[in-house]
Order: structure tokens, then sequence, then C-alpha cells
């Protein structure tokens, strides 16, 4: 046992070992291979430029996968199949990358494919995403795969361009962190909650450097699209990879998907997957634990993701220049209660939080409840596959009847690119992954915050806990 | 597309002292629906250099990048935070800034920096908090003996660079061709994937 070969390994060392073409020295990264390539529109063009001007083809076609959602407006075209683009900027964007899948056979799921979605829903949806994978995209919410045992990361354009050209990327091996939730979650409280405590915890950089294997009862007990959702925001506490030991609950989801293996094939790749997760007593650079029985209802009061507190708190007291900068733009003071903050409109939606146990989780609170007055709700489920299934079961009509808006998916509200945004000055409750100072339009204040909470705000007008709901509801 | 080589840069700075400046603030997405990588700098901290109506806030240091001469940017901690946008760099290259400094550079945005002739600099909070204390000061950044110094004086520190991405900014080696160099090996990969 003292050779160095044989020290317990983690989920993280064993994906990056099975990936490793050329190996790491002190004067050049590691040469990674990658399986999944998923494409965008709002990254990609100056990559295939790239590869344009090199005369170089996409290597792997096959292994490349795209999708249009940043861009891409959420409402549906009109009689004449015209697309209400934000700016023809936007519509160029979306015809360039149709135009560049087509010139490299790459699959791409085209504006009216009932299968469209947002990058990092459609990926798990369609079975592409699957445990052991190297999983890439130029969005920094690639992480959300990791979900699934996947060692994915986001990047950026020239690397797209690598990947594209190589189906590699160059990389050094990142230190490693393991965040353990101990106990179960109370009532009202979900994985947003989780990663937004998590964040306040470790800080907006504190994951810098690091991939970060969530751990213990309270993600053993997550379904998959609270896995995701816990991935997804790695990212905000700085860290590129986060990820969570495959198990049945993984399995069980993927099975019979698409993309994903069938038959002995499946039994073959279920069998290899089960030997993916970290062993006992693998070791992490870092370790952090949390209570998740502690945890409450969450909601950012700041213009950083760590700047978290429980719903029914008051906002701090700024002391360093920092707070009181965002203090001042959030226009929280000091010692009121955040449940005093009146709410102009609500967004349900993005890649953190869009998925159909999501939708259910926004609709059990909104069901025969009205919207308050003056308060504008956007719901954008996650893919058209996420809206077919929601409407299956009547959710958009909770919606509709409650007073919001239903829309196509697409990224919308959480990145404001395509339209969709907030107006100067308003305060948003959004269910997405990001407060930054006018990340939703400009001026506008973003409350992070979970599909609960969001519903739960937009029937009240104001910051409101969840929990009230439930035991109505009876859950 | 060969880059052109960074070895050293002598410039006066200018400081952006907030922690957390994240890629919304560097470029906001609404300039993300271009398809090319350049014209980006009139974009580059659009919110901070112009107002509602937009026009030029004086106020903003960053004018006085865009007069030239002062191509060094001395930022808070956890510069470059959130999306994986090459728009950041792309956007502040195209505004006339050659360096960051900072005493923490995100990851993705410390990546995408290097692939552009954009030099993040990492140093001690010692050296950090006196290059914030000190805006407009002349600055010299010597990748070869990766030291950052003020221009006048004796004091100087040392900082990090990965060695791959400082090789390849001083020769202006482009990393796709390494790693195209690399295709035999990769061919060699897939082999075992089957």
């Amino acid at each position: 046992m003292s050779n160095a070969e044989d020290k317990p390994l983690s989920l993280f060392e064993k994906l990056w070992r099975r990936h490793v073409v050329v190996a790491e020295d002190s004067e050049r990264p590691a040469v990674i291979y990658i399986d999944l390539h998923l494409i965008h529109e709002v990254t990609s063009p100056q990559a295939f430029d790239v590869l344009a001007g090199k005369e170089l083809r996409v290597r792997r076609p096959d292994l490349t996968f795209a999708t249009l959602d940043h861009s891409t407006p959420t409402l549906p075209a009109d009689d004449k199949g015209v697309y209400p683009y934000a700016t023809p900027a936007a519509a160029a964007q979306v015809d360039t990358l149709i135009h560049n899948c087509r010139e490299h056979d790459i699959p791409l799921l085209g504006l009216d494919d009932p299968r469209r979605g947002i990058v990092h829903v459609i990926g798990p949806e369609l079975g592409l995403t699957q445990p052991g994978k190297t999983i890439v995209c130029g969005d920094s919410h690639t992480s959300t795969h990791g979900a699934f045992g996947a060692l994915a990361f986001g990047i950026g354009t020239t690397e797209v361009g690598h990947v594209l050209a190589t189906q590699c990327v160059l990389q050094r091996r990142p230190k490693s962190m393991r965040v353990t939730f101990t106990g179960v979650l109370s009532p009202g409280v979900s994985a947003k909650d989780m990663a937004l405590a998590m964040i306040a915890d470790v800080g907006a950089d504190g994951g810098q450097g690091y991939a970060i294997e969530f751990a213990g009862q309270a993600v053993e007990n997550l379904s998959m699209e609270g896995r995701m959702t816990l991935c997804n925001m790695s990212i905000e506490a700085g860290a590129r990879f986060g990820m969570i030991a495959p198990d049945a609950t993984t399995f069980e989801w993927l099975e019979g998907r698409e993309q994903a293996p069938s038959g002995d094939k499946w039994d073959t790749c279920v069998a290899d997957w089960s030997t993916l997760p970290s062993e006992q007593d693998a070791v992490f650079d870092k370790e952090v634990r949390i209570d998740a029985s502690a945890i409450p209802p969450m909601i950012t009061y700041g213009v950083s993701p760590d700047a978290a507190a429980a719903v029914d708190g008051r906002a701090p007291r700024p002391v360093s220049d920092a707070e009181k900068h965002a203090s001042e733009y959030m226009k929280f003071e000091a010692d009121q209660p955040f449940s005093a903050a009146s709410v102009d409109r609500v967004f349900i939606g993005s890649c953190t939080n869009s998925r159909l146990s999501d939708l259910r989780e926004a609709a059990n609170i909104m069901r025969n409840r009205k919207v308050k007055e003056g308060v504008i709700v956007l719901v954008v489920p996650g893919s058209e596959t996420i809206r077919a299934a929601a409407e299956a079961e009547n959710l958009h009509k909770i919606f509709l009847k409650a007073g919001a808006e239903w829309r196509r998916s697409g990224c919308s509200m959480c990145i404001a690119m395509n339209g969709d945004q907030g107006a100067p000055g308003e305060l948003v409750v959004s269910t997405s992954n990001r407060n930054f100072i006018g990340r939703q339009g400009r001026g506008v204040r973003t409350v992070l915050a979970s599909p609960a909470t969001a519903a739960a705000s937009a029937i009240e007008g104001r910051i409101a806990d969840p929990r009230p709901y439930l035991a109505v509801a009876g859950r | 597309m060969s880059v052109e080589p960074f070895r050293k840069l002598t410039s006066r700075t200018i400081v952006l002292s907030e922690d957390n400046i994240d890629t919304d603030q560097i470029i906001p997405a609404r300039f993300l629906t271009t398809t090319e990588r350049s014209g980006l700098g009139k974009a580059a901290f659009y919110d901070w250099r112009y107002d509602d109506a937009g026009r030029p806030r004086n106020q903003s240091p960053l004018s006085l990048v865009e007069q030239g001469g002062h191509s060094i940017l001395v930022a808070g901690s956890n510069f470059g935070c959130g999306s994986s946008r090459e728009h950041a760099p792309w956007a502040l290259v195209d505004l006339g800034v050659q360096a960051v400094i900072s005493s923490d550079i995100a990851d993705i945005f410390k990546s995408n920096a290097l692939k552009n002739g954009l030099l993040p600099v990492e140093v001690d909070s010692k050296t950090h908090r006196q290059l914030l204390n000190s805006p407009g000061e002349e600055v010299t950044i010597d990748l070869e003996s990766q030291t950052v110094r003020f221009a006048e004086g004796e004091w100087q520190a040392v900082f990090e660079v990965d060695s791959f991405a400082r090789y390849c900014l001083l020769e202006g080696v482009d990393p796709l061709g390494f790693i195209m160099q690399q295709l035999p090996q990769i061919m060699q990969f897939e082999k075992g994937l089957k």
C-alpha cells in the first residue's frame, strides 16, 4: 500500500485518469480527451472562424451536439414564421450556428425542434450526458453535467476551437474539494438553497482552482434535477468542476433516454459506472461540511452570489466598501426584514431551475392563487420537452390562471440577451444563478432564490418564505 | 493564428479596486450577440463608462485606457468571475488593456486572457495593496523573469504563471498547433475507446 498508485482514488481522479491522452508535466498541461462537446450560438461562431482560417474540419462531429438557447426568443414565431429576435445581430448569430452545423455535419436542435432547449438541460434529457464522460461547452454552467458523475467544465471560445479541431483540451489538474452535506433537508428547502448555502459558506472564490465533489446523505437523497441544480452553481463558488457520484438514482433517470446505451450495452455501462464513486479513504485537498438540516430557504441580498441568507432574515449591516456599494445598489436597508422588499418581477427558469420538478415546485404554490397585481412573472421551461411534459400535466394552466406568462424554452432572463429582461430599478426574484449588477437588464436588482421562494414571492408581491404555503398544501 | 509575443510591458496603471468584478461588468451580455471577436472595446465596462443616455462618464479611470499610456489594470480580488465569455478579454484588449493585476483572478477568465495576449498577473496581498494604492504609477511587468515592479525604485515582486502559457506568450506560439502535434497520440487514444 505504500505505492502511490495504490492510494484510494476519488471520483475526479478516476474520471481524469480515463481521459489523459498526454500526461501533464512541469512544462505543459495534460492533453485531455473530450467525449461530448456541446455548443450554442453565442460562444461558437469565432471558433468556427478559426477553423475556417486554418482550413480545418470539425474532427468529431459525432461527438459534438448543438442547440439554440441564449439569443433565442422565448416567444413564438408570427404568422409568417418570423421569430421576434431582440436584434438583427441575435438573428444573425442563430443563423450562423445553423450554417456552421450544416457545414460540419453537427447535429443541431433547430428552432422548431420539439427537443430544443437550454444546453445544460437537453444534454442530460437526451441521455447524451452520461457518467464517466468528459463534457465541455463554451459556458461556465457546464458543471451541471457533473451531477451524473461526469467530468464537465466550461471553456472559452479559443478552447471551443481546440475541441472542434482536435477533440481535446489542454488542462492542468485542479485541486480537489469535497463538500459533504450531512443530515436531511427540511420541508420547503431544495437543492437551490443548498447551493446558495454552500456558496455563502465557501465564498465566491472559495472553489477557485478546485474540482468539487458533493457528497453526504442530503446529496444522495436529491433527485437528478436537484443534483443538477447543485452542480450547476459550482462556478458561483469559483469552481469550474462540480460532480456527484453516480448511483441507482442516476441510472434510473438515464435508462431509456434517446442517446443512452440500451440492451446489453446498458448493463455493461452500469457495471462500469458503478466503479466510479470515490473510494472510502480518498483524500481531498479541502473538506467542507455543511449541516443540511439547518439550511433554511435562502435568498441573495447582494450583487455576488455568496451574499446569501435565510429568506426570513434581515439585511445585514454592510461593513466593507463592497458591501456598502452592493447594499446601495440593491436598496436593502440594514436590519430591514427581506420580506419588506416589494417585488416587481419574477423569473422561473434557467439551466439552474427550469426542469419539470422545478416547475411543479412553483406550480404547487401558485395553484388556485393569483400573482400579486403589478408583478410580472415569466415561467420559461428549460426545454421544449419539458414544456410539453408540463403542459401534459396542465402546469401551464396553473401559471396562466395565476397571471404568469408561459414561454418557450431558452436562457431568457438569466442572461437577458434575447430581449427578456427587467427594467432599470426593478427588483427581480429569479431562480437563475447570478445576481451580478445589470445581469438581468441595466439597473435591475436580482434576488436569487428557489422555485418555491420565487413562486411565493410572486403571489405576495414581496420576498416571501415558501414554507407557510407547503403547510396549507399539506405536503 | 499566431499570437503576438508578450515579453515585457511598461505602462501606467489604472485601478478598479472593487472585489468580484464579474464578466457581466467587463462586457454586458447584450453585447454578446456578435459573431466577431474584434471591435468590442466600445462594449468593455460599458455600463461603468457610459450613463443611461450613452454619455461618457468622465470620472471613470477607464477613460485613461482609451487615451493611451495606461494599459495595466489593477483590480480587486476575484477579478473576472462569472461566465466563460472570451468576449471579456477580447473587449479589454480592444480597449487597450494588456495586463490585469489582482490578488486572485477567476480561472476561466485567466485561461481565456492568456490565449489573447492579455497577461493575468496574480500577486501576493501586500503587493496587491501597494498597487491598489498607487493608481497612475508606471509599472513594469516582465514575463521572462516573472516579476512586477514600479518603474522608479528598487521594489519588485514575483508572480506565478502557468509555464506552458508563459512559453506560448513569450514565443508567440498558438496552443492549437501544440495539440495538433499530438494527433498521433489522440488517434491512438481513440482506438482504445472502442
